[in-house]
């Protein structure tokens, strides 16, 4: 089974490369600035805020994680049986066992490896 | 590591920096290679880690520009994996209360989860202490005129600038700057040098993420296609984002924005990913109210 694979590089040009850093950038240097700057007129973060924050990351992460590992194939077998999603779940193991992020990666793409390169489909 | 140009604390700041840089290396290495894969160009690759400054945003920008996301939506992800650095600034501001506005400036931009975590924790140690710095939260104004007077006194800034020089190494102008930052007039005296050993971490965070990040560009620029290495992306998300399904509602909030995303990838726009983040964190949200009510 093949997925079907996105396109490989960018067509956007480096007008709109550097547009994307440069906003990012700026917005990412107020959220780090906020409180630090602000301290004395805001002190704290309201605490609405702070619970909907805490679960930012793992809303975030699992959205762009799930959808780069699962490619939904015609049927369940293919789905599980995708060299991304094996060698996923091998790495989340790893991740879960260590919290190590080296290791997750060279796990992962050591399995990736194995499974498209050493095993004969 | 002998650094005898720096002052003691910054040189504590950088021994404390040592064992994080083991995870910014691959993680640099993997950001590289990704925004040379995606068809960035390498100096667009390495000036991402310098203006954004911010693995996790960086690897999903670059994703999102590899499948021509629309800008908006690339945008706005990248901006939202950096919100939960609200958190870390509102935590460091009492300690940060005297800095002159410039150098908080300075101190914020290279503001990460790794240099948060250690001198969050060096802070509060020292706090409890001594019993001063959260508890005088009050004291913001005084603080700050604090800091703008020990700016001008002449022979205060000769003084501190004499002791921190080698700390501002690694850029000009910054001196000044640290010179008039300096705590050394602070009455509470605790806080001498927190800026110092916040650098020594932080700085030394930065320079390795933006070297490992030019090494992967090096890298990824000779790689074969084959290898898959783009995988490498997903890989460090899922290393970042197991630790953070910590308990019930986390986890109810990662499954629940995964499975929205997986479902959702046909939507125009890409309009998958925002939508999946904010079911994930209302889905956290609510597991939450039913746990506690």
């Amino acid at each position: 089974v093949i997925d079907p694979l996105p396109p490989a590089t960018t067509s956007y040009g480096p007008a709109a490369v550097w547009g994307v850093i440069v906003a990012v950038g700026v917005a990412t240097f107020c959220i780090r600035l906020s409180f630090i700057y602000l301290f004395g007129r805001i002190d704290r973060v309201p605490p609405a805020v702070t619970r909907a924050l805490r679960y930012v990351p793992a809303a975030v992460l699992a959205a762009l994680v799930v959808p780069a590992v699962v490619s939904v194939e015609p049927s369940l077998t293919g789905t599980l049986t995708a060299d991304r999603f094996l060698a996923g779940a091998a790495a989340a193991a790893v991740a879960w066992r260590t919290e190590n992020v080296t290791a997750t990666i060279v796990v992962g793409l050591v399995a990736l490896w194995v499974l498209r390169f050493a095993v004969p489909v | 590591m002998d650094l005898p140009r720096l002052p003691q604390t910054a040189r504590e700041g950088v021994r404390a920096s040592l064992p994080l840089l083991v995870g910014v290396v691959p993680f640099g290495l993997v950001a590289g290679v990704a925004a040379v894969d995606a068809g960035l160009s390498p100096v667009a690759a390495v000036g991402m880690s310098v203006v954004v400054f911010a693995g996790a945003a960086q690897l999903a920008v670059i994703d999102l520009l590899r499948t021509d996301t629309p800008l908006v939506v690339v945008i706005l992800t990248g901006v939202v994996v950096n919100l939960r650095m609200l958190m870390y600034s509102a935590s460091l501001a009492p300690y940060f209360q005297q800095y002159r506005a410039r150098w908080k400036a300075l101190l914020a931009y290279f503001l990460t989860d790794q240099a948060y975590a250690v001198a969050v924790a060096r802070y509060s140690e020292a706090s409890v202490d001594t019993d001063t710095g959260a508890d005088e939260q009050v004291d913001a104004d005084a603080g700050v005129d604090r800091g703008e007077t020990a700016g001008r006194d002449p022979s205060v800034d000769r003084r501190a600038d004499g002791d921190c020089r080698g700390a501002d190494g690694d850029g000009p102008g910054v001196t000044a700057e640290g010179a008039a930052t300096d705590t050394a007039t602070d009455p509470d005296g605790v806080d001498e040098g927190r800026d110092r050993f916040y650098l020594g971490v932080a700085v030394s965070i930065w320079a390795v993420w933006v070297c490992a990040t030019a090494v992967g560009v090096g890298l990824g620029r000779g790689l074969p296609d084959t290898w898959g290495l783009d995988f490498a992306v997903p890989l460090v998300f899922l290393a970042l984002l197991v630790p953070r399904l910590e308990d019930r509602s986390t986890t109810a909030a990662g499954v629940a924005a995964g499975a929205v995303a997986l479902a959702a990838t046909g939507l125009p726009y890409h309009l998958g990913l925002p939508v999946a983040a904010v079911v994930g964190v209302g889905v956290g949200l609510a597991a939450e109210g039913v746990r506690t009510s």
